[in-house]
Protein backbone atom coordinates (compact mmCIF):
# COMPACT_ATOMS: atom_id res chain seq x y z
CA UNK A 1 0.00 0.00 0.00
CA UNK A 2 2.95 2.54 0.87
CA UNK A 3 4.13 2.25 -2.56
CA UNK A 4 0.90 2.87 -3.90
CA UNK A 5 1.05 6.30 -1.82
CA UNK A 6 4.59 7.13 -2.40
CA UNK A 7 3.55 7.11 -6.80
CA UNK A 8 0.60 8.91 -5.92
CA UNK A 9 1.98 11.60 -3.93
CA UNK A 10 4.50 12.46 -6.31
CA UNK A 11 2.33 12.23 -9.33
CA UNK A 12 -0.47 14.29 -7.67
CA UNK A 13 2.46 17.29 -6.99
CA UNK A 14 3.94 17.06 -10.52
CA UNK A 15 0.81 17.12 -11.99
CA UNK A 16 -0.13 19.97 -9.87
CA UNK A 17 3.50 21.90 -10.68
CA UNK A 18 2.56 20.82 -14.63
CA UNK A 19 -0.54 22.46 -14.09
CA UNK A 20 0.47 25.95 -12.38
CA UNK A 21 3.05 26.51 -14.57
CA UNK A 22 1.47 25.61 -17.94
CA UNK A 23 -1.17 28.31 -16.53
CA UNK A 24 1.43 30.21 -15.59
CA UNK A 25 3.27 30.38 -18.74
CA UNK A 26 -0.21 31.60 -19.99
CA UNK A 27 -0.91 34.22 -17.25
CA UNK A 28 2.66 35.44 -17.73
CA UNK A 29 2.94 35.23 -21.23
CA UNK A 30 5.44 38.13 -22.65
CA UNK A 31 4.99 38.69 -25.83
CA UNK A 32 8.28 39.04 -27.92
CA UNK A 33 8.55 40.28 -31.40
CA UNK A 34 9.92 37.62 -34.00
CA UNK A 35 11.66 40.30 -35.47
CA UNK A 36 14.15 40.06 -32.56
CA UNK A 37 15.25 36.65 -32.86
CA UNK A 38 15.50 37.02 -36.74
CA UNK A 39 17.92 40.42 -36.10
CA UNK A 40 19.88 38.14 -32.97
CA UNK A 41 20.26 35.35 -36.14
CA UNK A 42 22.33 37.82 -38.11
CA UNK A 43 24.26 39.61 -35.39
CA UNK A 44 27.65 38.04 -34.90
CA UNK A 45 26.98 36.99 -31.18
CA UNK A 46 30.65 37.80 -29.91
CA UNK A 47 29.10 40.37 -27.36
CA UNK A 48 31.98 42.48 -28.25
CA UNK A 49 30.35 46.16 -27.27
CA UNK A 50 31.62 47.53 -30.39
CA UNK A 51 28.18 48.98 -30.78
CA UNK A 52 27.89 50.19 -27.73
CA UNK A 53 25.29 48.11 -26.18
CA UNK A 54 25.54 45.25 -23.49
CA UNK A 55 26.02 42.65 -26.15
CA UNK A 56 24.47 41.13 -29.26
CA UNK A 57 20.81 40.76 -27.43
CA UNK A 58 21.09 44.68 -26.58
CA UNK A 59 22.11 45.82 -30.11
CA UNK A 60 19.40 43.87 -31.43
CA UNK A 61 16.97 45.17 -28.92
CA UNK A 62 18.12 48.55 -30.07
CA UNK A 63 17.38 48.35 -33.71
CA UNK A 64 14.10 46.76 -33.27
CA UNK A 65 13.10 49.62 -31.35
CA UNK A 66 14.76 51.80 -34.14
CA UNK A 67 17.17 53.69 -31.41
CA UNK A 68 19.86 52.19 -33.45
CA UNK A 69 20.43 51.86 -37.20
CA UNK A 70 20.51 48.71 -38.74
CA UNK A 71 24.26 49.25 -39.49
CA UNK A 72 25.01 49.51 -35.69
CA UNK A 73 26.99 46.80 -35.59
CA UNK A 74 30.20 47.43 -36.87
CA UNK A 75 31.51 43.71 -36.83
CA UNK A 76 28.50 42.98 -39.63
CA UNK A 77 29.70 42.05 -43.24
CA UNK A 78 27.43 43.77 -45.59
CA UNK A 79 25.55 40.34 -46.17
CA UNK A 80 24.66 40.16 -42.57
CA UNK A 81 23.79 44.37 -42.24
CA UNK A 82 21.08 43.70 -45.54
CA UNK A 83 19.76 40.66 -43.89
CA UNK A 84 18.92 43.00 -41.03
CA UNK A 85 17.83 45.58 -42.99
CA UNK A 86 15.44 43.38 -44.87
CA UNK A 87 13.43 42.51 -41.74
CA UNK A 88 13.25 45.81 -40.29
CA UNK A 89 11.89 46.40 -44.01
CA UNK A 90 14.17 49.37 -44.62
CA UNK A 91 17.48 50.45 -46.95
CA UNK A 92 21.03 49.94 -46.34
CA UNK A 93 24.12 52.18 -48.46
CA UNK A 94 26.95 50.43 -48.53
CA UNK A 95 30.02 51.51 -46.12
CA UNK A 96 33.52 51.31 -46.67
CA UNK A 97 35.25 48.24 -44.75
CA UNK A 98 37.35 50.01 -42.66
CA UNK A 99 39.86 48.39 -39.87
CA UNK A 100 42.14 48.81 -36.58
CA UNK A 101 45.78 50.18 -37.27
CA UNK A 102 47.91 50.42 -34.62
CA UNK A 103 50.31 53.83 -35.29
CA UNK A 104 53.38 52.56 -34.05
CA UNK A 105 56.18 50.18 -35.46
CA UNK A 106 58.99 50.86 -33.03
CA UNK A 107 58.77 48.18 -30.05
CA UNK A 108 62.52 46.53 -30.14
CA UNK A 109 63.73 49.08 -32.36
CA UNK A 110 62.51 52.18 -30.41
CA UNK A 111 64.43 53.44 -27.11
CA UNK A 112 63.46 52.27 -23.54
CA UNK A 113 63.79 54.07 -20.61
CA UNK A 114 64.24 50.69 -18.17
CA UNK A 115 66.88 48.12 -18.93
CA UNK A 116 63.79 45.47 -18.14
CA UNK A 117 60.48 45.90 -16.96
CA UNK A 118 59.46 43.38 -14.04
CA UNK A 119 55.71 44.76 -13.44
CA UNK A 120 52.24 43.32 -14.42
CA UNK A 121 51.98 42.43 -18.46
CA UNK A 122 49.76 44.61 -19.13
CA UNK A 123 49.93 48.66 -20.89
CA UNK A 124 47.89 50.57 -17.98
CA UNK A 125 50.02 48.78 -15.31
CA UNK A 126 53.38 49.80 -17.44
CA UNK A 127 52.33 53.21 -18.00
CA UNK A 128 51.08 53.98 -14.36
CA UNK A 129 54.63 52.39 -13.20
CA UNK A 130 56.50 54.10 -15.49
CA UNK A 131 55.03 57.70 -15.21
CA UNK A 132 54.34 57.84 -18.91
CA UNK A 133 55.25 54.19 -20.51
CA UNK A 134 58.17 52.33 -20.72
CA UNK A 135 59.55 54.05 -23.64
CA UNK A 136 61.58 56.93 -24.56
CA UNK A 137 59.24 57.95 -27.27
CA UNK A 138 56.22 59.01 -25.71
CA UNK A 139 53.64 58.67 -28.43
CA UNK A 140 54.65 54.65 -29.20
CA UNK A 141 52.87 51.13 -28.46
CA UNK A 142 54.03 49.40 -25.07
CA UNK A 143 53.67 46.36 -26.21
CA UNK A 144 51.80 44.50 -23.19
CA UNK A 145 48.79 43.35 -25.01
CA UNK A 146 46.04 45.49 -22.92
CA UNK A 147 43.95 45.05 -26.69
CA UNK A 148 45.16 41.64 -27.54
CA UNK A 149 43.30 40.91 -24.10
CA UNK A 150 40.21 42.83 -25.41
CA UNK A 151 40.09 41.81 -28.36
CA UNK A 152 36.95 39.53 -29.26
CA UNK A 153 38.00 38.36 -32.81
CA UNK A 154 41.63 37.24 -31.96
CA UNK A 155 42.61 39.67 -34.75
CA UNK A 156 45.40 42.01 -32.84
CA UNK A 157 48.57 40.24 -31.42
CA UNK A 158 52.48 41.69 -30.28
CA UNK A 159 54.30 40.46 -33.27
CA UNK A 160 58.17 39.82 -33.63
CA UNK A 161 59.34 43.30 -33.40
CA UNK A 162 57.56 43.72 -29.64
CA UNK A 163 54.49 45.72 -31.36
CA UNK A 164 50.97 45.51 -31.55
CA UNK A 165 49.92 44.40 -35.29
CA UNK A 166 45.99 44.37 -36.29
CA UNK A 167 45.14 40.92 -38.64
CA UNK A 168 43.32 42.79 -41.41
CA UNK A 169 41.34 39.97 -42.46
CA UNK A 170 40.37 39.36 -38.96
CA UNK A 171 39.44 42.80 -38.07
CA UNK A 172 36.06 43.36 -37.58
CA UNK A 173 36.52 47.43 -36.65
CA UNK A 174 34.31 47.16 -33.43
CA UNK A 175 37.74 49.39 -31.81
CA UNK A 176 37.97 48.20 -28.45
CA UNK A 177 41.60 47.72 -28.79
CA UNK A 178 41.66 51.65 -29.32
CA UNK A 179 39.47 52.20 -26.52
CA UNK A 180 41.82 49.72 -24.40
CA UNK A 181 44.80 51.17 -25.22
CA UNK A 182 46.06 53.53 -22.62
CA UNK A 183 48.51 54.97 -25.52
CA UNK A 184 45.82 56.01 -27.85
CA UNK A 185 48.32 54.86 -30.65
CA UNK A 186 45.31 52.51 -32.42
CA UNK A 187 43.28 54.03 -34.93
CA UNK A 188 41.40 53.12 -37.95
CA UNK A 189 42.02 52.95 -41.71
CA UNK A 190 40.21 51.58 -44.87
CA UNK A 191 40.50 48.29 -45.46
CA UNK A 192 41.27 48.52 -49.16
CA UNK A 193 44.49 50.43 -49.13
CA UNK A 194 48.02 49.67 -49.49
CA UNK A 195 50.33 52.46 -47.77
CA UNK A 196 50.36 53.06 -44.47
CA UNK A 197 52.92 55.07 -42.18
CA UNK A 198 53.30 53.12 -38.77
CA UNK A 199 53.97 55.95 -36.55
CA UNK A 200 52.12 58.79 -34.65
CA UNK A 201 55.36 60.80 -33.29
CA UNK A 202 54.74 64.51 -32.80
CA UNK A 203 58.10 65.21 -31.59
CA UNK A 204 60.37 67.43 -33.43
CA UNK A 205 62.61 65.62 -36.30
CA UNK A 206 65.84 65.61 -33.89
CA UNK A 207 63.76 64.43 -30.50
CA UNK A 208 62.14 61.62 -32.61
CA UNK A 209 65.35 60.88 -34.03
CA UNK A 210 66.69 59.89 -30.85
CA UNK A 211 63.76 58.35 -29.50
CA UNK A 212 63.35 55.46 -32.22
CA UNK A 213 64.75 54.00 -34.97
CA UNK A 214 61.44 54.14 -37.28
CA UNK A 215 59.72 57.56 -36.08
CA UNK A 216 58.15 59.70 -38.44
CA UNK A 217 60.80 63.10 -38.21
CA UNK A 218 58.54 65.43 -40.19
CA UNK A 219 61.18 65.77 -43.21
CA UNK A 220 58.32 66.50 -45.39
CA UNK A 221 60.26 64.18 -48.19
CA UNK A 222 57.24 62.37 -49.23
CA UNK A 223 55.11 65.05 -49.13
CA UNK A 224 57.12 67.02 -51.53
CA UNK A 225 57.34 64.18 -54.06
CA UNK A 226 53.93 62.97 -53.37
CA UNK A 227 52.07 63.58 -57.40
CA UNK A 228 48.83 63.28 -56.01
CA UNK A 229 49.03 65.35 -53.13
CA UNK A 230 47.90 62.51 -50.91
CA UNK A 231 50.26 62.72 -47.87
CA UNK A 232 51.01 65.45 -45.87
CA UNK A 233 53.26 66.38 -42.45
CA UNK A 234 51.07 67.40 -39.73
CA UNK A 235 51.93 68.18 -35.95
CA UNK A 236 55.80 66.81 -37.61
CA UNK A 237 53.94 63.00 -38.49
CA UNK A 238 52.81 62.05 -41.92
CA UNK A 239 49.27 61.48 -42.29
CA UNK A 240 47.90 60.08 -45.49
CA UNK A 241 44.82 61.41 -47.24
CA UNK A 242 43.19 58.20 -48.89
CA UNK A 243 40.69 59.76 -50.66
CA UNK A 244 43.56 61.13 -52.56
CA UNK A 245 45.92 58.06 -52.26
CA UNK A 246 46.68 56.40 -55.86
CA UNK A 247 49.23 53.67 -53.75
CA UNK A 248 51.74 55.09 -56.20
CA UNK A 249 54.91 53.87 -53.51
CA UNK A 250 56.82 57.03 -54.03
CA UNK A 251 56.56 58.41 -50.61
CA UNK A 252 57.95 54.20 -49.85
CA UNK A 253 60.80 54.86 -51.63
CA UNK A 254 61.72 58.45 -50.59
CA UNK A 255 61.10 57.69 -47.32
CA UNK A 256 64.67 58.18 -45.63
CA UNK A 257 63.48 56.38 -42.22
CA UNK A 258 61.81 53.47 -44.41
CA UNK A 259 58.94 53.64 -42.07
CA UNK A 260 56.06 54.31 -44.52
CA UNK A 261 56.06 50.54 -46.20
CA UNK A 262 52.90 48.66 -48.72
CA UNK A 263 51.81 46.08 -46.74
CA UNK A 264 50.66 44.44 -50.00
CA UNK A 265 55.05 44.88 -51.15
CA UNK A 266 55.72 40.83 -50.41
CA UNK A 267 53.65 39.78 -53.28
CA UNK A 268 50.17 39.68 -51.87
CA UNK A 269 47.15 41.00 -54.33
CA UNK A 270 46.36 44.47 -53.33
CA UNK A 271 42.50 44.14 -52.83
CA UNK A 272 40.75 46.63 -55.29
CA UNK A 273 39.13 49.68 -54.04
CA UNK A 274 35.60 49.90 -53.85
CA UNK A 275 33.98 52.98 -53.75
CA UNK B 1 13.46 33.21 22.74
CA UNK B 2 12.53 33.12 19.45
CA UNK B 3 14.63 36.32 18.34
CA UNK B 4 17.76 34.94 19.69
CA UNK B 5 16.64 31.45 18.44
CA UNK B 6 16.55 33.29 14.72
CA UNK B 7 19.52 35.46 15.48
CA UNK B 8 21.22 32.14 16.27
CA UNK B 9 20.30 30.45 12.91
CA UNK B 10 21.20 33.43 11.43
CA UNK B 11 24.60 33.61 12.60
CA UNK B 12 25.28 29.57 11.90
CA UNK B 13 24.34 29.59 8.18
CA UNK B 14 25.85 33.17 7.71
CA UNK B 15 29.93 32.41 9.52
CA UNK B 16 29.46 29.32 11.81
CA UNK B 17 28.40 26.96 9.03
CA UNK B 18 28.23 28.83 5.86
CA UNK B 19 27.22 26.65 3.04
CA UNK B 20 30.14 27.27 0.82
CA UNK B 21 33.30 27.25 2.90
CA UNK B 22 31.78 25.22 5.86
CA UNK B 23 29.46 22.43 4.58
CA UNK B 24 30.63 22.64 0.85
CA UNK B 25 27.06 23.14 -0.93
CA UNK B 26 26.95 25.29 -4.30
CA UNK B 27 30.52 24.74 -5.11
CA UNK B 28 29.77 25.01 -8.52
CA UNK B 29 28.84 28.19 -9.42
CA UNK B 30 31.03 29.34 -6.40
CA UNK B 31 33.91 28.75 -8.94
CA UNK B 32 31.95 28.99 -11.87
CA UNK B 33 30.66 32.58 -11.71
CA UNK B 34 33.10 34.04 -9.62
CA UNK B 35 35.36 35.93 -12.25
CA UNK B 36 34.19 38.77 -12.00
CA UNK B 37 32.41 40.93 -9.56
CA UNK B 38 29.24 42.33 -10.49
CA UNK B 39 28.13 38.59 -11.85
CA UNK B 40 29.31 37.01 -8.66
CA UNK B 41 26.94 39.42 -6.86
CA UNK B 42 24.24 39.04 -9.08
CA UNK B 43 24.40 35.03 -8.65
CA UNK B 44 24.69 35.67 -4.93
CA UNK B 45 21.80 37.71 -4.45
CA UNK B 46 19.34 35.16 -6.81
CA UNK B 47 20.33 32.34 -4.75
CA UNK B 48 19.29 34.31 -0.97
CA UNK B 49 15.74 34.74 -3.31
CA UNK B 50 15.53 31.31 -4.44
CA UNK B 51 17.17 29.46 -1.36
CA UNK B 52 14.68 31.67 0.75
CA UNK B 53 11.47 30.92 -1.94
CA UNK B 54 12.44 27.28 -1.19
CA UNK B 55 12.95 26.95 2.62
CA UNK B 56 9.21 28.54 2.08
CA UNK B 57 7.61 26.27 0.20
CA UNK B 58 9.12 23.19 1.09
CA UNK B 59 8.31 23.30 4.40
CA UNK B 60 4.55 22.76 3.43
CA UNK B 61 5.95 19.83 1.40
CA UNK B 62 7.44 18.59 4.30
CA UNK B 63 4.74 18.47 6.46
CA UNK B 64 2.46 16.57 4.01
CA UNK B 65 5.05 13.95 3.62
CA UNK B 66 6.02 13.18 6.86
CA UNK B 67 2.13 12.54 7.42
CA UNK B 68 1.91 10.46 4.60
CA UNK B 69 4.49 8.57 6.35
CA UNK B 70 7.00 8.93 3.19
CA UNK B 71 9.64 10.55 4.94
CA UNK B 72 12.16 8.61 2.22
CA UNK B 73 11.04 11.06 -0.56
CA UNK B 74 12.07 13.72 0.62
CA UNK B 75 14.96 14.30 -1.93
CA UNK B 76 12.63 13.63 -5.00
CA UNK B 77 9.87 15.61 -3.79
CA UNK B 78 12.00 18.50 -3.31
CA UNK B 79 13.66 18.43 -6.82
CA UNK B 80 10.63 18.46 -8.16
CA UNK B 81 9.56 21.41 -5.98
CA UNK B 82 12.75 23.34 -6.64
CA UNK B 83 12.55 23.05 -10.44
CA UNK B 84 8.97 23.87 -10.57
CA UNK B 85 9.64 26.74 -7.99
CA UNK B 86 12.56 28.18 -9.91
CA UNK B 87 10.64 27.82 -13.71
CA UNK B 88 7.46 30.08 -11.79
CA UNK B 89 9.29 32.02 -10.94
CA UNK B 90 11.49 33.28 -13.83
CA UNK B 91 8.31 33.39 -15.60
CA UNK B 92 6.95 36.02 -12.84
CA UNK B 93 9.57 38.20 -12.72
CA UNK B 94 9.61 38.36 -16.40
CA UNK B 95 6.54 39.79 -16.74
CA UNK B 96 5.92 41.66 -13.85
CA UNK B 97 9.26 42.84 -12.49
CA UNK B 98 11.47 42.80 -15.98
CA UNK B 99 13.83 44.80 -14.02
CA UNK B 100 14.57 42.72 -11.22
CA UNK B 101 14.35 39.60 -13.99
CA UNK B 102 17.31 41.73 -16.35
CA UNK B 103 19.19 41.80 -12.97
CA UNK B 104 19.52 37.98 -11.91
CA UNK B 105 19.37 37.32 -15.75
CA UNK B 106 20.73 33.71 -16.69
CA UNK B 107 21.96 32.82 -13.21
CA UNK B 108 17.91 32.65 -12.05
CA UNK B 109 17.47 29.15 -14.12
CA UNK B 110 21.13 27.94 -13.38
CA UNK B 111 20.06 27.60 -9.65
CA UNK B 112 17.59 24.54 -10.28
CA UNK B 113 20.53 22.61 -10.02
CA UNK B 114 22.50 24.32 -7.40
CA UNK B 115 22.83 21.73 -4.38
CA UNK B 116 22.77 24.54 -1.73
CA UNK B 117 19.47 25.15 -2.26
CA UNK B 118 18.35 21.57 -2.45
CA UNK B 119 20.68 21.49 0.90
CA UNK B 120 19.21 24.34 2.90
CA UNK B 121 15.66 22.59 2.52
CA UNK B 122 17.18 18.79 3.31
CA UNK B 123 18.84 20.95 6.48
CA UNK B 124 15.68 22.41 7.68
CA UNK B 125 14.20 19.07 7.77
CA UNK B 126 16.82 17.85 9.88
CA UNK B 127 17.35 20.46 12.21
CA UNK B 128 13.22 20.60 13.20
CA UNK B 129 13.03 24.39 12.08
CA UNK B 130 9.28 25.67 11.85
CA UNK B 131 8.27 27.82 9.08
CA UNK B 132 9.69 31.07 9.97
CA UNK B 133 13.13 29.46 11.19
CA UNK B 134 13.58 27.95 7.98
CA UNK B 135 12.84 30.71 6.10
CA UNK B 136 15.18 32.42 8.33
CA UNK B 137 17.74 29.80 7.36
CA UNK B 138 16.65 30.47 3.53
CA UNK B 139 17.81 33.73 3.37
CA UNK B 140 20.54 33.81 5.85
CA UNK B 141 22.26 30.80 4.28
CA UNK B 142 21.90 32.58 0.52
CA UNK B 143 23.61 35.66 2.30
CA UNK B 144 26.55 33.29 3.39
CA UNK B 145 26.65 32.21 -0.22
CA UNK B 146 26.74 36.10 -1.54
CA UNK B 147 29.52 36.57 1.42
CA UNK B 148 31.52 33.87 0.38
CA UNK B 149 31.17 34.53 -3.48
CA UNK B 150 32.01 38.22 -3.54
CA UNK B 151 35.10 37.89 -1.06
CA UNK B 152 36.54 35.00 -3.53
CA UNK B 153 35.63 36.59 -6.64
CA UNK B 154 37.69 40.00 -4.91
CA UNK B 155 40.59 37.71 -4.51
CA UNK B 156 39.71 36.20 -8.08
CA UNK B 157 40.03 39.43 -10.23
CA UNK B 158 43.27 40.27 -8.14
CA UNK B 159 44.78 36.61 -9.18
CA UNK B 160 44.50 37.17 -12.67
CA UNK B 161 47.26 39.96 -12.16
CA UNK B 162 49.26 37.64 -10.07
CA UNK B 163 52.04 35.42 -11.62
CA UNK B 164 51.96 31.61 -9.96
CA UNK B 165 54.15 28.52 -11.67
CA UNK B 166 52.73 27.80 -14.79
CA UNK B 167 51.12 24.65 -13.46
CA UNK B 168 49.15 26.88 -10.78
CA UNK B 169 47.53 29.12 -13.26
CA UNK B 170 43.68 30.06 -13.78
CA UNK B 171 41.80 27.26 -11.85
CA UNK B 172 44.55 25.27 -9.76
CA UNK B 173 45.46 28.30 -8.04
CA UNK B 174 41.54 29.31 -7.60
CA UNK B 175 40.56 26.15 -6.32
CA UNK B 176 43.85 26.52 -3.65
CA UNK B 177 42.54 29.83 -2.73
CA UNK B 178 38.82 28.73 -1.90
CA UNK B 179 40.64 25.83 0.27
CA UNK B 180 42.85 28.35 2.44
CA UNK B 181 39.29 30.55 2.66
CA UNK B 182 37.35 27.41 3.86
CA UNK B 183 40.28 27.26 6.33
CA UNK B 184 40.18 30.64 7.48
CA UNK B 185 36.54 30.32 7.74
CA UNK B 186 37.04 27.32 10.32
CA UNK B 187 37.97 29.99 12.65
CA UNK B 188 34.37 30.43 13.49
CA UNK B 189 33.55 27.72 14.72
CA UNK B 190 34.31 28.70 18.08
CA UNK B 191 32.33 31.53 17.69
CA UNK B 192 29.52 31.22 20.09
CA UNK B 193 26.52 33.15 21.87
CA UNK B 194 26.25 32.97 25.27
CA UNK B 195 22.68 33.00 25.91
Amino acid sequence: MNIFYAVLALGVMGCVFGLILAVASKVFEVKTDPKLALILDCLPGANCGGCGYPGCAGCAAAILAKKAPVNACPSCSGLQTSRIAAVMGVEVKTVERRVAFVRCSGGTRAGHKFERYVGIEDCVAAMKVSGNGTLDCSFGCLGRGTCVQVCKFDAIHINDKGVAEVDREKCTHCMQCAAACPRHVIGDIPYAIDIVVPCGNHEKGAAAKAHCAVSCIGCRLCEKNCPSDAIHVVDNAARIDYTKCTSCGTCVTKCPRKLIVDIHADGKVAPVIVQ
Amino acid sequence: MEWTTLFDIALGAILINNFILVQFLGICPFMGVSKKMDTAVGMGFAVIFVMGLASALCYPVNRLLENLDLKYMQTVAFILVIAALVQFVEMFLKKSMPALYEALGVYLPLITTNCAVLGVVLLNVQNNHNFIQSVVYGITGGAGFLLAIVLFASIRERLEFSEPPRAFKGFPIALVTAGLMALSFMGFQGLQIPW
